[in-house]
């Protein structure tokens, strides 16, 4: 690495004969380090396989002495030979932990054994004006539950919502996940890089990731002195608008960075290729700044970010009860379409989240690193209807206000090359407030909520080819409410003989409630990693994992306005637990690399919502979708397979299939993935300007495996009636297309030019895993184009 | 923004204190305000008046379904004046619901459904200019006619659509909207 000398004058006149020996050592394992460098004046010693060195000849003054390895932060230190002449230097191997440039080539994992998969800056690029959940399906396995095309939830191999965790810059995401219709109030654009663990072994984030772990990393800053900057333009024809981000990160060697971003989105309603799909702008600006200082030893660093977004609702998608759902289901055609602009009318939501982070390390010789943070989130969510009056239009009938605190600690010991351990504690509040101004009743109570975690994760390298890890992890929620039951709901829930006792109030036609539930939660993982061959690597991991039901699930009830549903959570519901058995087997070969990783996920207790009935009110019926716990099972294999056939062109395949089945009662589960197939051939040519061209065949199968439609009495045919609420759509192919070239731009800096079509044949199709899909087509051909410089 | 940040800090220890502080009070209670639990329409023909009435006590949140009651049979060959009334009962005095719908007068409509078993038919008595500032000339619905004509029986809808196009062709899907009310009445003339 670098080699500086800081030279001390020597003067003649004195007498050289001093020397000075001693070893040079990892920090870390306290291993002696080989081939280590030790530069002063313009004198350059080399280290023997002992670590050790020795050099003559030196005069009784102070020297500066450079120390360099490879892979390893530069140290100076200053000795003053009148004083010493054995000295021992530290140096520190683990380079990324400290923030240095990534090591080239080689992959850094959350786990060793489960299943998982990286985006880099590239497909976060083509994605900055997108949601993550877009960027994301890049990713075999990986799918999303949207409700239109902007608000978008990841699916992890089938598993969606609570189940699935977003680590934001090693903070938790606290957003409200608990909705289906609440997207992840993350930037894609504040990550350097997006891991995705699909299962629950990544235990030191949380134990009820049965979904798995979504970890959003941000670009290390390297310890040197550098300033550097990016900004991406995004201009999109579909939705006629821009996304803006832009990056500036400032380093020092002295180990102190500085880190500000920030993005701007705009788009307007988005088209089908028959109609406008009104109302479905949004307007996205977000923001965050990082500091500290990441010494050797030890470091801080802050950390914050904003985020707001204002998400039109699809203005169809707004309906008065079962009879326009069915008139809705019938026409094929929103009820709704009106001309495109770039306002947000209600129905709407308007998100907002803060997150502030303090981080603080410290790292002991031949021992390890402990990690210390604090976090704090605040989040806020506005959802507004079409109400009755202008004035009640203007008051959102939701305003909930998520506000969380969290302390995080460990210790990792990796002292030792052949084990590391990693021991950490989390303790955590949540106050959850439902403002009453909305003049309409609250779908999700007023709360408090505590966790405390514990956990330990270990890794053994048996030998250079086989790792074994294991984890365990025990969490503690308590949650304590205070809810608001219709009497006559409380009774046709049966709350009445099991739950009277905790009725604190009785406010008319409503009683008040103060549901108080704790959680014991065990999480356990273990797996191994084979490596073999050439470039095989064969992962098999079996996870247990519990997850506490969240408020959506225990307390929902009422109509939601923006679903035209009525949610009915329920009381009595438990934990659910899973049990996943994965194995991945790889071949990483640029010329010719394949995967194939099949899991099952047993789940006993599973918890999910479904429509089961209408219910009838002067309004007209409305349908009822109930959380109902049952066993389940989920099958499934995701493989993708990569050749290089001639210099300039290869392939991509890859194919996800997951079946979902409700054990208990012998029926498939709801919101499944369709299975589907990705193919895509690429031309790259380095010497055209770093060109490469992609086009990009995407099938998605029917999904045939549904529950059944119910049926229900419609006022309006004074009868009963087939609703079609689980009919799934036909399937479907896309074409996409992706260009990107690289071009000089100013001084020696970098232009990106890219530009995809997605959709090229503006293919007319609903998508099963769209909870709009009974209103409208989805989004049709759009032509996007991109200029990234680098700086 | 070092200053900032322990202010934050400080507000977030201080917010500790506060939800530490407050476990023991209660929410407010909230009662939906824009609830419609009753509807009652007014048939009168001189002194024969038939009442059609539906009551949803516990509003659409609620699991239970409106009470629908019909005071008695429709006459043969007879014009009734109607009248809707609209109220919510879940506040005490019942609030008269018509004066909200009556202000808005040009973002509503009822729409009368006669099921083709029933010999009756219906149109509308009142334009949006009877309901002042409004000034329109389109239907509003809260007054109408309906003239039975042979004995029969079948139902009788009515639907509260909230910003329908206006004018529409009378029918509920060439209206569209939101649907404030939908309820079947079950008539019998004789």
């Amino acid at each position: 690495m670098l080699v500086s000398i800081l030279g001390t004058l020597v003067s003649k006149a004195q007498d050289c004969t001093m020397s000075l020996s001693g070893k040079v050592i990892d920090f870390h394992d306290g291993v002696p380090l080989k081939d280590a460098t030790i530069t002063f004046n313009d004198q350059t010693i080399v280290t023997d396989k002992d670590g050790s060195y020795s050099i003559s000849n030196l005069c009784a003054v102070s020297y500066a002495f450079t120390i360099s390895h490879a892979n390893c932060n530069s140290q100076v230190v200053t000795i003053d030979l009148k004083e010493v002449s054995k000295k021992d230097f530290y140096l520190e191997h683990h380079l990324d932990e400290l923030q240095e440039v990534e090591v080239s080539g080689k992959k850094r994992s959350k786990t060793s054994s489960s299943q998982e998969e990286t985006i880099s800056k590239d497909i976060i690029q083509k994605y900055s004006s997108a949601a993550l959940g877009d960027a994301l399906k890049e990713i075999t396995g990986v799918s999303s539950l949207n409700t239109g095309s902007t608000i978008v939830k990841p699916i992890i191999q089938g598993l969606s919502g609570s189940r699935v965790l977003i680590m934001n810059n090693g903070v938790r995401m606290q957003d409200m996940e608990w909705g289906d219709e609440h997207a992840p109030n993350v930037d894609i654009n504040t990550a350097g890089n997006v891991t995705v663990v699909k299962g629950a072994a990544a235990l030191r984030y949380g134990g009820d990731a049965i979904g798995g772990v979504i970890v959003m990393e941000p670009n290390k800053v390297p310890a040197k002195d550098t300033l550097t900057g990016k900004t991406v333009v995004t201009g999109a024809s579909n939705g006629r608008g821009t996304a803006v981000t832009s990056e500036i990160i400032k380093g020092y060697k002295s180990g102190w960075f500085l880190k500000a971003q920030g993005t701007l989105k705009r788009f307007g309603d988005v088209e089908a290729p028959d109609y406008v799909l009104s109302n479905t702008g949004i307007f996205e600006r977000g923001g965050s700044l990082s500091f500290g200082n990441n010494k050797f030893i030890q470091g801080w660093d802050v950390y914050y970010s904003y985020y707001q977004n204002e998400i039109g609702v699809l203005a169809a998608s707004h309906i008065g009860n079962a009879d326009d759902l069915i008139e809705s289901i019938n026409s094929g055609q929103p009820l709704v379409i009106r001309d495109f602009t770039y306002s947000i009318d209600n129905p709407k939501q308007d998100v907002t989240h803060h997150l502030g982070r303090v981080r603080y390390f410290k790292r002991f010789e031949k021992l390890g690193k402990w990690t210390t943070q604090y976090d704090f989130q605040h989040n806020q969510r506005f959802e507004f209807d079409i109400r009755q009056t202008a004035e009640l239009r203007k008051i959102p009938s939701l305003d909930l206000e998520l506000t969380t605190h969290t302390i995080t600690s460990d210790f990792v010991l990796d002292g030792k090359f052949d084990y590391n351990l990693d021991f950490g504690i989390l303790v955590r509040y949540q106050d959850n407030f439902a403002d009453p101004s909305t003049r309409a009743r609250r779908l999700i109570p007023d709360y408090e909520k505590y966790d405390a975690g514990l956990f330990v994760t270990g890794k053994y390298n048996f030998n250079d080819n086989l790792i074994i890890d294991a984890g365990i992890r025990y969490d503690y929620n308590q949650i304590d409410a205070k809810k608001f039951y219709i009497k006559t709901r409380w009774e046709e829930r049966g709350y009445d003989e099991e739950f009277n006792d905790i009725i604190i109030a009785d406010e008319g036609t409503q009683w008040l409630t103060n549901p108080k539930f704790e959680y014991h939660s065990v999480s356990a993982t273990t797996g191994f990693n084979y490596m073999f061959g050439e470039s095989y690597e064969l992962r098999g991991n079996y996870a247990l994992a519990q997850r506490a039901p969240n408020p959506s699930e225990l307390f929902s009830d009422g109509l939601h306005h923006s679903a035209s549903r009525i949610e009915l959570g329920d009381l009595r519901i438990e934990q659910e637990t899973s049990h996943k058995i994965s194995f991945s087997l790889q071949k990483s070969d640029e010329n010719f690399g394949w995967e194939i990783a099949p899991y099952a996920n047993f789940i006993n207790d599973y918890i999910l919502l479904e429509p089961t009935d209408v219910e009838l009110s002067i309004r007209g019926a409305f349908p009822v979708w109930e959380y109902r716990q049952t066993n389940a099972r989920l099958l499934g294999i995701d493989a993708n397979l990569n050749k290089k056939w001639l210099p300039n062109w290869k392939t991509n395949h890859s194919f996800s299939l997951v079946k979902g089945k409700d054990t208990e009662n012998d029926i498939p589960l709801i919101n499944i993935p369709a299975a589907n197939l990705s193919n895509r051939i690429i031309f790259e040519k380095k010497d055209w300007k770093d060109l490469v061209i992609s086009l990009e065949s995407e099938y998605t199968f029917r999904q045939n495996e549904v529950p059944d439609n119910i049926m229900v009495f419609s006022p309006q045919e004074q009868e009963d009636v087939l609703l079609e609420i689980n009919t799934p759509p036909s399937d479907y192919h896309l074409f996409h297309m992706n260009a990107d070239i690289t071009v000089p731009f100013i001084k020696q800096n970098e232009l990106n030019i890219g530009v995809t079509i997605n959709n090229i044949t503006n293919n007319k199709y609903r998508n099963y895993l769209n909870r709009q899909r009974y209103f409208a087509d989805e989004v049709g051909r759009n032509f996007l184009l991109r200029l990234t410089f680098n700086y | 923004m070092n200053t900032r940040k322990f202010l934050s800090m400080l507000a977030i220890a201080g917010l500790f204190a506060y939800s530490c502080s407050d476990d023991d009070d209660n929410p407010t209670v909230v009662n939906e305000e824009e609830v419609i639990t009753t509807m009652t329409v007014t048939l009168t023909a001189g002194t024969d008046v038939v009442t059609l009435t539906s009551r949803d006590l516990d509003g659409p949140d609620g699991p239970n379904a409106p009470v629908i009651t019909v005071s008695g049979p429709l006459t043969a060959n007879t014009t009734y004046t109607g009248e809707v009334s609209l109220l919510n009962e879940t506040e005490t005095p019942a609030e008269n619901v018509n004066e909200e719908i009556e202000e808005e007068a040009d973002e509503h409509q009822f729409f009368y459904d006669v099921a083709s078993t029933l010999n009756a038919t219906t149109a509308y008595t009142d334009t949006e200019a009877d309901y002042p500032p409004n000034m329109g000339t389109n239907p509003v619905g809260i007054t109408f006619s309906l003239v039975t004509t042979d004995a029969s029986t079948g139902s009788l809808t009515v639907t509260l659509r909230h910003e329908p196009k206006k004018p529409n062709d009378g029918t509920l899907a060439d209206a569209g909207g939101d649907t404030d009310i939908a309820q079947s009445f079950d008539l019998t003339i004789q």
